[in-house]
C-alpha cells in the first residue's frame, strides 16, 4: 500500500509553492517517512527553518514548526532544544542560508554537538532569488551575478561540518529517495549534532542557463559529480577531484552531546555533582 | 515587605530576571554589560533554567526568541552595538508576537564609541530598532532599585503584550555598586503574570486570530497546539498570506495592542514638581544628578522639579502636555544630543524647550546642570 502522508501534512497549504520537479518536495516526503518510521509523535517534533525555498519547507510540515530569518535556524533552534532537550529539533536550511549568511551558527552548532538535525538542501544556487551565486555554485557556472561563469571557490559543507565537530555528517541526494529517508532517520536518532546535506535540483534557477532545463537532466548532472562513500574511499586523490561522496560520512556515538553536558552542569549548581576540570574530558584542546 | 542587598545594577538585573521565572537566557559579551551574563550564568542552572554563551550577538537574541517561542520566559542582554546586531531578529519577535526581555546597558556610540563610558545615546534606537512598522516597549531604571524592579515589570510586560520589552540601563547605572531596597522575593514571584494560553480544542485554537487591540496567544510548543511562527505577514494560525485586509489588521493591530492599553505601561516619577517654576526632564541614571542639582537650587530659592519617564516607549505623552501647558520653563537633559527632546517637543507642542546634552561618555554633575539652569532661566 502506498505511503499516506496525509497524517503529517498541512494538505490546507497544498499545493506547494515550490515549482514543478523541485527536490525539496521529495526532501519533504523523505522527512515525513523517516519521522513516521521513527514513531516520533508530532507534538515532540519541532521543525525550524530559514530564508529561501526551503524556508516553506516547516509550514507545510503539521507540526510545531518555526520560519525564522535568514541563515538564524541553527540559533533559533539551538534556544528550543537547550530549553526543551527532550524534545526533537529539526533544522532545514539551504546552501545560502546554512553556508552564507549563516555559516557561523553552522560551525558553532557543529562545535557543540547540540543535538540538532540539520538537513541542508544544496542546490547550489540562490533559487528563490533569482540564480544568485551560492557558496556552492561551481566554479564556470552561470549565475545572474557572474554572467561570466562564477570564479568563487565552493563550500565542501560536510568536510565543514566534520572539521568543526558535527558527530554525524553524511550526503544524499534527491535522486535517491529510499536512501534519503534511511540517512535522515539515522540523523534524528543520532544523539548530537547531525548534518545531512541533500543535494538537489534546482533546473529552473540554476538548469536554465547551465544546460539542464529539465529536471532530469539536473538529477542526471548531480549523479554525475557523486559517488559512494565505499567507491570514494577506494579511489586515489586525482579521482576524488569534483567527485563528492555520499552516505553517512562520520558517525561519533562517543562525542559528548551538549543538552547532556549542560544537564551534568546544573547538577554541579545543585551539588549533586564535583565541577569539571580538565581530568574530565578526554579531549580538553 | 522589602529587603536591603548590596548590589550593582548589572547584577540587579540578572537577580530580577530569575526571580521573575526566567529560564533561559542567550547571550555574546559585551561591555558593559557582560556582568548581566556573568551573573544569570551561575544563577540560571541551580534553578534548572538554561544561560548559553552564543556565538554572536545574533545567534544570542536567536537562541532566546526561540526558547520563548517555546514556552520559557527568556532574556538576553547586550549593549548598543549588541541590539545593532540583533535589530533584524527583534523585529521577528515584534511580528511573531514573541515575548523577550533585552536589557540594553548603553555605553558611548555610534559604533564601537566608547565602550567603558556611560551615554543614552540608544534611547531613539530602542523607539524602532528594527526596520518596518511596530510599537517598542521600552523602560528605562534610573536608580539601582528600579534595574532590579523595571526588569521584573519588563517580563510581565513582554507577556502581557507579546513582544519584546527593552530595559535601557547605562554604563553609570549598570556598573553602579550599593545599596538597594529591594521587594521580598515572594511578593515578585506573587505578581507574576505569564501570557495567556488557549484551553479549549486545538482545532478552535487561533494564535494570531484575536481583537484588534489585543496582542497574539501563543501556547507553548509540545502540547498540541500546532501553529506557525514566520517573520512574513500572517493569517490567524500563523501561516504566510498576501492577503490584503489580514495584512492591514495585522499591522494595524501591533500598533493598538499598545496604543488602546497605554494605561497599563504607563510609569513616571515627579520629584518636587508640585511648587516648581522650573520643570527639568530627564531620566534613567542622568536623574541621579538632576534630583542632587533641584535639592541645591531650592537652596538657593529657585524652585526646580524633576518630571522622570520610566517608560519611555510608549512615551507619557499627555502628561508631556499638561506639564508643557503648566511649565513656561522647561530643561531637558540628556546623556546624547537630545533624542528624547523631540518626542517631549511632539507631545508637548512646543519648540522653545532648553536642552543639556552631553556626549563625551562621562555622567552628568549636578554642578553642571545647575549651571544650565542659571544659564537659560
Amino acid at each position: 500500500m502506498a505511503f499516506n502522508y496525509d497524517e503529517y501534512l498541512r494538505i490546507n497549504k497544498m499545493p506547494t509553492l515550490w515549482c514543478w520537479g523541485c527536490g525539496d518536495g521529495v526532501i519533504l516526503k523523505a522527512f515525513i517517512r523517516a519521522v513516521d518510521k521513527l514513531g516520533i509523535n508530532k507534538d515532540d517534533l519541532c521543525v525550524v527553518s530559514g530564508i529561501g525555498c526551503s524556508g516553506r519547507f516547516s509550514s507545510y510540515l503539521d507540526t510545531n514548526t518555526v520560519h525564522t530569518t535568514h541563515g538564524r535556524t541553527i540559533a533559533y533552534a539551538t534556544g528550543i532544544k537547550l530549553a526543551n532537550p527532550d524534545k526533537h529539533v529539526v533544522c532545514v536550511a539551504g546552501d545560502g542560508d546554512a553556508l552564507a549568511i549563516g555559516g557561523n551558527h553552522t560551525i558553532h552548532g557543529c562545535r557543540r554537538n547540540i543535538d540538532i538535525t540539520l538537513i541542508l538542501i544544496n542546490n547550489f544556487i540562490y533559487g528563490l532569488t533569482n540564480s544568485q551565486t551560492s557558496p556552492t555554485t561551481p566554479r564556470g557556472f552561470w549565475s545572474v551575478t557572474m554572467k561570466q561563469g562564477n570564479i568563487d571557490p565552493t563550500f565542501n559543507g560536510c568536510k565543514l561540518a566534520e572539521a568543526a565537530g558535527a558527530s554525524f555528517v553524511a550526503r544524499e541526494k534527491v535522486s535517491e529517495p529510499k536512501k534519503m529517508e534511511k540517512v535522515i532517520a539515522a540523523a534524528l536518532q543520532h544523539k548530537g549534532f547531525s548534518f545531512v546535506e541533500i543535494l538537489s535540483n534546482c533546473h529552473i534557477n540554476l538548469g536554465r542557463k547551465n544546460k539542464m532545463a529539465d529536471a532530469m537532466e539536473n538529477l542526471a548532472w548531480i549523479d554525475s559529480i557523486t559517488v559512494s562513500k565505499k567507491k570514494y574511499d577506494a579511489m586515489s586523490e586525482e579521482e576524488r577531484v569534483n567527485l563528492l561522496p555520499t552516505g553517512i560520512l562520520k558517525q561519533d556515538t562517543e562525542a559528548e552531546e551538549y543538552c547532556d553536558m549542560y544537564g551534568k552542569l546544573k547538577e554541579v549548581y545543585q551539588g549533586k555533582r564535583e565541577k569539571f576540570t580538565p581530568a574530565d574530558f578526554k579531549k580538553v584542546i | 515587605m522589602a529587603r536591603e542587598v548590596i548590589s550593582s545594577g548589572n547584577d540587579l538585573a540578572a537577580k530580577a530576571a530569575v526571580d521573575a521565572g526566567c529560564m533561559f537566557f542567550g547571550g555574546y559579551p559585551i561591555t558593559p554589560s557582560s556582568e548581566v551574563m556573568h551573573t544569570i550564568s551561575d544563577l540560571l542552572p541551580k534553578v534548572g533554567g538554561a544561560s548559553i554563551q552564543m556565538e554572536d550577538e545574533i545567534a544570542g537574541v536567536c537562541a532566546a526568541i526561540g526558547a520563548s517561542m517555546s514556552g520559557v520566559r527568556s532574556m538576553t542582554a547586550t549593549s548598543g552595538p549588541g541590539i545593532s546586531l540583533k535589530a533584524e531578529n527583534l523585529g521577528l519577535a515584534q511580528m511573531a508576537e514573541v515575548p523577550l526581555v533585552v536589557v540594553n546597558v548603553m555605553r558611548g556610540g555610534p559604533s564601537t564609541g566608547l565602550p567603558t563610558r556611560v551615554s543614552q545615546g540608544d534611547v531613539a534606537q530602542a523607539k524602532n530598532p528594527s526596520h518596518g512598522d511596530y510599537k517598542s516597549i521600552t523602560v528605562c531604571a534610573g536608580n539601582l532599585e528600579e534595574c532590579y524592579t523595571e526588569t521584573v515589570r519588563a517580563f510581565n510586560l513582554a507577556d502581557r503584550f507579546m513582544q519584546p520589552v527593552i530595559v535601557l540601563l547605562d554604563e553609570t547605572i549598570g556598573h553602579m555598586h550599593g545599596k538597594a531596597v529591594l521587594p521580598d522575593v515572594e511578593e515578585v514571584k506573587a505578581g507574576i503574570k505569564l501570557r495567556k494560553t488557549f484551553d479549549g480544542p486545538p482545532e478552535e485554537y487561533k494564535p494570531y486570530g484575536v481583537a484588534q487591540d489585543e496582542p497574539a496567544v501563543l501556547n507553548p510548543m509540545f502540547k498540541g497546539y500546532r501553529y506557525h511562527f514566520t517573520g512574513l505577514h500572517h493569517d490567524a494560525m500563523g501561516f504566510p498570506t498576501e492577503e490584503i485586509e489580514t495584512c492591514r489588521k495585522l499591522i494595524d493591530r501591533l500598533f493598538q495592542k499598545v496604543d488602546a492599553h497605554r494605561d497599563e505601561l504607563e510609569s513616571n516619577e515627579e520629584f518636587m514638581l508640585d511648587d516648581a517654576d522650573i520643570l527639568l526632564i530627564g531620566y534613567g541614571s542622568a536623574s541621579l544628578a538632576i534630583k542632587e542639582a533641584i535639592v541645591r537650587l531650592r537652596d538657593e530659592g529657585i524652585k526646580a522639579g524633576l518630571f522622570r519617564p520610566i517608560t519611555l516607549w510608549p512615551s507619557p505623552e499627555e502628561r508631556m502636555y499638561e506639564l508643557g501647558q503648566k511649565f513656561d520653563k522647561v530643561l531637558s537633559v540628556e546623556l546624547n544630543q537630545g533624542q528624547y527632546l523631540e518626542e517631549i517637543q511632539r507631545a508637548m507642542g512646543r519648540k522653545d524647550i532648553q536642552k543639556l546634552t552631553k556626549t563625551n561618555g562621562r555622567p552628568f554633575s549636578p554642578q553642571d546642570i545647575i549651571d544650565k539652569v542659571k544659564e537659560v532661566f
